[in-house]
C-alpha cells in the first residue's frame, strides 16, 4: 500500500542503519534525500546513464533501478565510502593524477564501477575495463583518461605489478 | 605525460584540478544536491500540444490540494518578454496566449514534496485550442503555412546574404565546380547532469538563486528585469556545473523563471529539479542543418570560390539562431586560403522545441560539408587528401605580421600546415593500407579545421578578476567566469598563482556569487580562457605591483628590481638578498597604517583589436584568435550490418597557442572529438513525428560509451599566439568540428560510398553499400 512504512536494515559506508521507508522508495532517493549522501548523482532515471552507480555487497549496482528495500540486509558503499578517511583509493588518486574528470558528474559512478571490477579482477584487460564502465555515461571526457587512470590504479593496487 | 611547454613554474604542464578532489569523493555540490530550510518542491505543468492557442487555465483545484504552498501562471509575469538579444525577445517565461512546441510549460506549482506538486499540476485545467503546425524548414517555408509568431510572416527566424570577392567568375575560371549538398542532424547537447534551481527571496525585494548555469549572470540581468529589482539585488550562486555545451545551461527555463516566482509567492524557498526526459523533451538542441557547398577549384586543386547555402530548423523561439547562422559562415574562410566566398543563410521557426548554439557552434556544420566536400574533389582531381590540404591551408604568420580573410577575420598565428604534417606522420598516412578482414572493412580519413577563440559579441564583452592577498599569504581569487568542466578554476588559479610567484595551493578561488564575483559575459564560444585567463593575469600583476613597492622598500631598491619566485622575494641582481613571501605580505599588512592588498584586472586585449564583426553583411572577427586542428580517424565498416565503429587509430593534432594545463587540453580535445564529434558522425540524432520526440531517454537516443571510445592521442601544436594570455587559444571546440569530416572520409575510405547526411546509423550505410553493390553487379 502506498504510504505504508516497512522496516529496512542495512549498512551504508560502514554503517548500520534502522530505518523506516515507502516500499516504493528507491535506493537512490534513501541515499541522497533521507541519508543525505548526495555524492551519487541522478541523471536519468532510466537504468541508462550509470552516474547513481553504488556497490552493493562489492557489485556495481544503479541505485535508481532498485527498491531502497532490495538493499535489507545488504551493504552499501557509496562514494562518500570509498576514500579511507583523508587517504583517497588508489582509483580516486589515479583519476586526479591523470586529469581524468572534467564536470565530474559521472565521476562517483565511474568510481563505483571501476571499483567492482578491481574488487573481483585486479589485472582487467583494456577491454575488461571498457565493459566495466560501458554503462557508464560520460558527457565530456571522452573516456579515454579514465581508462588510463584504472588501468593505472589497477597496477598500483597489484603493488606496481 | 612528462611533456612540458615553456619556461614556467606551473603554467604549460599537467596541472592537477583544483575541484579533482571533491569531485572524487562526492563533497562537489551540484545544484540539485542543494537544500535550504524550510524548503518547497516545484514541479512544472506542460503542453500537450505542439502548437495550440491557450483558451482558459483554470488552477483551482490545484490550488485546493493539501500541502500546495503555490501555483503560477505565465500572466503572473505581466508580458514579460526575453531572448538573446534585444530585439529577439520573443519568448515568455511560462506561455501565456499560445504554446509553439510540445511540452512548453504552461503553469509551475510548489507543494511539500515532488509527488504532490506533480499531481497538483495534473489538477490543472488547461483549455486548448489546437493549430495546424508546421516541423520542419520545407514546411515552414511554404505559402501559406501556418505561423509560429504572428509577427513574423513567412516563419523567417534569420536571414543573412554575403558576399565576398567575385564567386561568379572565379566559377567561370575553376577547372572543376562540385555542388553537394549535406545534413546534419537533431542533436541534445548532452550532459548528464539535468537544470536544477533553488531560488528563494530572503527579503521582500531580494533574489537568491543557486542554478546550473554556465553564464550565471544570463539570469543575473534577466531574473532582474523580469521581477523589476536592481542587480544589487539579485544574488545568483553558482555550484558546480554538470557539463553545459551552450544552451539551455546559458539560457533560461520554464522551471527557472518558476522557481523565483513560486518562491515569492509562497514566501519559501523552491527548488525544482527537471528530469532526463524534460532536458531531452524541451531543452535547447543542435539546429539539424541541410547545407548546399558550391566550391570551384583550379586544376591542382587550389580553392577559388566557394558558395555556401544553409538551411536551419530554428525551432520555437529565436533563442541564439543569428549567432549560429553567423557562425555557419564566417569561419568558411579558414583554415583555408579562399579568396571569393558567398553565402546565404535561411534559420525558420518551427514547431520543434528550439535550437541553440551546441559545442562546435555552427563552424561544425559548414566544415563538416566542406571538409568532405574537399576530398570527393581531391578524389576526382586524382590528389592525395593530405597534399590538397596542405596545398590550401593558411600559412603562420611571421611574428608581427597578421593574416586577413576576404571577409576581414584576422589571426596573428594559424598552425594549421603543422597540424596537418604532424598528424599524417603521427598515423604513417602515405604508407597507409585499406583493407578488408571478412565482413570488416577498415579506412582511414583526414580533416581540418578552425575555431574562434575568446570570442566578442556585441555589448559587454570583458571579463574580470579580483586577487585579494589575505595577510597570511593566502590568496582569494574572485572570478566572474564559470567552469563548466572544462577546467578553468583550474587555468584562472595556476595563472594568478604563476604571475605572484606562490604555489597552486596557496589560491583559493571563489566562484561565481553576483554579490561578491565581477560581472562576466559567460562561458560560451570559447571565451573563458583567452577573456578571463587575461583578467586574472592583470589582477594578479596589479595585487603584485602593490606587495613589490613593499619590498623594494624594504630592500632599499626599485620595485622593477625585485622578484618573486617560488613564494620567495629577491633583489634580481643580489638574490642574496630576500625573504618569504609570507613575511612579505605580513609587513605589507601589518606595517602602520597597514595596506590591504587587492588586485584588479578586466580583458581588453581581444576586445579591442579589429572592431566588432557585422553580422548583416559577414564582415570582421568574432573570435580574438583562433585555434587550428588537423585529425586522421580510422574506421571499421561492417558491410554487411552497416555497423561503423572507430579503432584507436584516432590522432589530433591542436593549434591551441600554448597549452596552459597540457591535461585539460587533451581531456577537452578528446572529448570534443569523441562526444560531440564523431558522435555526431555516427551515433546521435533526435527522431522526430509533428514535434514529437520519439527518443526521450537515454537508451533510445543513443550516446557513445566506452567500449566504442577510441583512445584518440593528443599532438599539441604551439604557436604562442600574441593575443592569449601565456600565448594561449581555445581548446574546446576544434576537435568537434575535424572529428565528423574525417569519420565520413574514413567511411569512404574503407567502402567507397559517401554519407552525405549524419549521423552514419547502420542503415544508412547498409542501404548505400547496397547501392553501390547493386550498381557494380549491373
Amino acid at each position: 500500500m502506498k504510504g505504508e512504512m516497512k522496516e529496512l536494515k542495512l549498512t551504508v559506508n560502514g554503517r548500520p542503519y534502522e530505518l523506516k521507508v515507502k516500499p516504493e522508495t528507491l535506493l537512490v532517493d534513501l541515499l541522497r534525500q533521507e541519508l543525505k549522501l548526495t555524492g551519487t548523482k541522478v541523471g536519468c532515471l532510466d537504468s541508462a546513464c550509470g552516474a547513481c552507480t553504488v556497490n552493493i555487497d562489492g557489485k556495481a549496482v544503479r541505485s535508481c533501478s532498485v527498491l531502497a528495500l532490495q538493499a535489507n540486509g545488504h551493504e552499501v558503499t557509496t562514494i562518500e565510502g570509498v576514500a579511507d578517511s583523508d587517504k583517497l583509493h588508489p582509483i580516486q588518486q589515479a583519476m586526479i593524477d591523470h586529469g581524468a574528470i572534467e564536470c565530474g558528474f559521472c565521476t562517483p559512478g565511474m568510481v563505483m564501477s571501476a571499483k567492482a571490477l578491481l574488487a573481483e579482477n585486479p589485472n582487467p584487460t583494456r577491454e575488461a575495463v571498457k565493459e566495466a564502465i560501458q554503462g557508464n555515461l560520460c558527457a565530456d571526457e571522452g573516456y579515454v583518461k579514465y581508462i588510463e587512470a584504472i588501468e593505472i590504479a589497477a597496477r598500483e593496487m597489484r603493488g606496481g605489478q | 605525460m612528462d611533456e612540458t611547454f615553456g619556461n614556467y613554474s606551473i603554467l604549460g604542464k599537467a596541472i592537477p584540478r583544483v575541484d579533482a578532489k571533491a569531485k572524487v569523493t562526492g563533497q562537489a555540490k551540484y545544484a540539485a544536491d542543494f537544500e535550504v530550510a524550510n524548503m518547497l518542491w516545484g514541479q512544472i505543468k506542460r503542453s500537450p500540444y505542439a502548437h495550440a492557442r491557450i483558451l482558459n487555465i483554470d488552477t483551482s483545484k490545484a490550488e485546493k490540494l493539501p500541502g500546495v504552498k503555490a501555483v503560477t501562471t505565465g500572466k503572473d509575469f505581466g508580458g514579460f518578454k526575453w531572448g538573446w538579444s534585444g530585439p529577439t525577445r520573443d519568448e515568455e517565461p511560462l506561455a501565456v496566449e499560445k504554446v509553439r512546441y510540445l511540452y512548453e510549460g504552461v503553469a509551475g506549482v510548489a507543494a511539500v514534496d515532488e509527488d504532490t506538486a506533480q499531481e497538483a499540476c495534473d489538477l490543472i485545467e488547461v483549455e486548448y485550442e489546437p493549430l495546424p503546425g508546421v516541423f520542419s524548414p520545407t514546411e515552414a517555408m511554404q505559402k501559406g503555412a501556418p505561423l509560429v509568431h504572428d509577427d513574423r510572416p513567412g516563419n523567417i527566424c534569420v536571414e543573412y546574404h554575403w558576399n565576398f570577392g567575385d564567386v561568379d567568375k572565379a566559377f567561370a575560371e575553376s577547372y572543376l565546380v562540385r555542388e553537394d549538398t549535406f545534413q546534419t542532424p537533431r542533436m541534445a547537447k548532452g550532459y548528464l547532469e539535468p537544470p536544477a534551481v533553488v531560488a528563494y527571496w530572503p527579503d521582500p525585494d531580494r533574489i537568491v538563486y543557486i542554478g546550473a548555469k554556465g553564464s550565471p549572470y544570463f539570469p543575473y540581468r534577466i531574473l532582474a528585469r523580469c521581477f523589476n529589482l536592481p542587480l544589487s539585488n539579485v544574488r545568483i550562486i553558482t555550484p558546480i556545473i554538470g557539463s553545459d555545451f551552450g544552451g539551455t545551461k546559458n539560457d533560461m527555463t520554464p522551471a527557472d523563471f518558476s522557481a523565483v516566482m513560486l518562491a515569492k509567492k509562497a514566501g519559501r524557498p523552491v527548488k525544482i529539479v527537471t528530469t532526463q526526459f524534460d532536458a531531452l523533451t524541451t531543452d535547447l538542441r543542435r539546429h539539424p542543418m541541410w547545407i548546399t557547398v558550391k566550391t570551384g577549384v583550379t586544376k591542382d586543386g587550389i580553392l577559388k570560390a566557394t558558395y555556401l547555402k544553409a538551411v536551419a530548423d530554428g525551432g520555437a523561439y529565436t533563442r541564439m539562431s543569428p549567432l549560429t547562422m553567423f557562425l555557419v559562415g564566417t569561419c568558411m574562410t579558414l583554415p583555408y586560403e579562399l579568396p571569393n566566398f558567398k553565402y546565404d543563410a535561411y534559420n525558420y521557426f518551427t514547431n520543434n522545441p528550439s535550437s541553440a548554439a551546441m559545442r562546435g557552434h555552427g563552424l561544425y556544420h559548414s566544415r563538416f560539408a566542406a571538409d568532405v566536400q574537399l576530398d570527393m574533389i581531391a578524389e576526382e582531381l586524382g590528389l592525395d587528401p593530405v597534399e590538397i590540404r596542405l596545398k590550401n591551408s593558411i600559412p603562420n604568420p611571421k611574428p608581427g605580421e597578421t593574416y586577413e580573410t576576404v571577409n576581414a577575420v584576422h589571426m596573428a598565428t594559424c598552425g594549421v600546415q603543422e597540424c596537418i604534417e604532424k598528424v599524417a606522420e603521427a598515423v604513417n598516412w602515405k604508407a597507409r593500407k585499406k583493407k578488408v578482414e571478412g565482413d570488416k572493412a577498415y579506412g582511414m580519413g583526414f580533416a581540418a579545421a578552425t575555431y574562434n577563440s575568446g570570442t566578442k559579441l556585441s555589448a559587454h564583452n570583458a571579463c574580470a578578476a579580483i586577487v585579494r592577498v589575505c595577510e597570511d599569504g593566502s590568496v582569494n581569487y574572485l572570478t566572474g567566469a564559470t567552469d563548466v568542466g572544462q577546467g578553468s578554476d583550474t587555468i584562472m588559479s595556476a595563472i594568478v598563482a604563476e604571475v605572484l610567484g606562490i604555489k597552486l595551493d596557496d589560491i583559493d578561488l571563489k566562484r561565481v556569487d553576483s554579490a561578491f564575483t565581477p560581472v562576466d559575459p559567460g562561458s560560451y564560444g570559447s571565451r573563458v580562457t583567452v577573456h578571463a585567463g587575461e583578467a586574472a593575469k592583470k589582477a594578479a600583476q596589479d595585487a603584485k605591483s602593490q606587495l613589490l613597492e613593499v619590498a623594494a622598500e624594504q630592500f632599499g631598491v626599485k620595485p622593477e628590481d625585485v622578484e618573486i619566485k617560488d613564494k620567495k622575494v629577491f633583489v634580481k641582481s643580489n638574490p642574496e638578498k630576500n625573504m618569504a613571501w609570507e613575511r612579505l605580505v605580513r609587513i605589507a599588512c601589518y606595517e602602520t597604517p597597514g595596506k590591504v592588498i587587492i588586485g584588479r584586472g578586466y580583458s581588453t586585449q581581444g576586445i579591442s583589436m579589429y572592431g566588432l564583426a557585422d553580422f548583416s553583411k559577414g564582415a570582421g572577427d568574432i573570435g580574438t584568435n583562433y585555434s587550428f586542428t588537423a585529425q586522421a580517424s580510422e574506421v571499421e565498416v561492417d558491410v554487411e550490418t552497416g555497423v561503423v565503429k572507430c579503432t584507436d587509430k584516432n590522432v589530433i593534432a591542436h593549434d591551441c597557442g600554448f597549452p596552459l594545463n597540457i591535461q585539460a587540453v587533451e581531456t577537452q580535445v578528446q572529448g570534443g572529438s569523441y562526444h560531440q564529434g564523431i558522435s555526431a558522425a555516427v551515433y546521435e540524432e533526435f527522431k522526430m513525428d509533428s514535434g514529437q520526440t520519439l527518443n526521450p531517454n537515454l537508451v533510445d537516443y543513443k550516446r557513445p560509451r566506452a567500449y566504442e571510445a577510441p583512445m584518440t592521442e593528443v599532438i599539441h601544436v604551439i604557436t604562442n599566439d600574441p593575443y592569449g594570455p601565456f600565448g594561449a587559444k581555445e581548446a574546446s571546440e576544434g576537435s568537434c568540428c575535424s572529428a565528423p569530416p574525417s569519420i565520413v572520409s574514413a567511411i569512404h575510405d574503407a567502402t567507397g560510398v559517401w554519407i552525405k547526411d549524419l549521423p552514419t546509423q547502420p542503415e544508412k550505410v547498409f542501404w548505400a553499400l547496397k547501392k553501390k553493390r547493386d550498381k557494380t553487379q549491373k
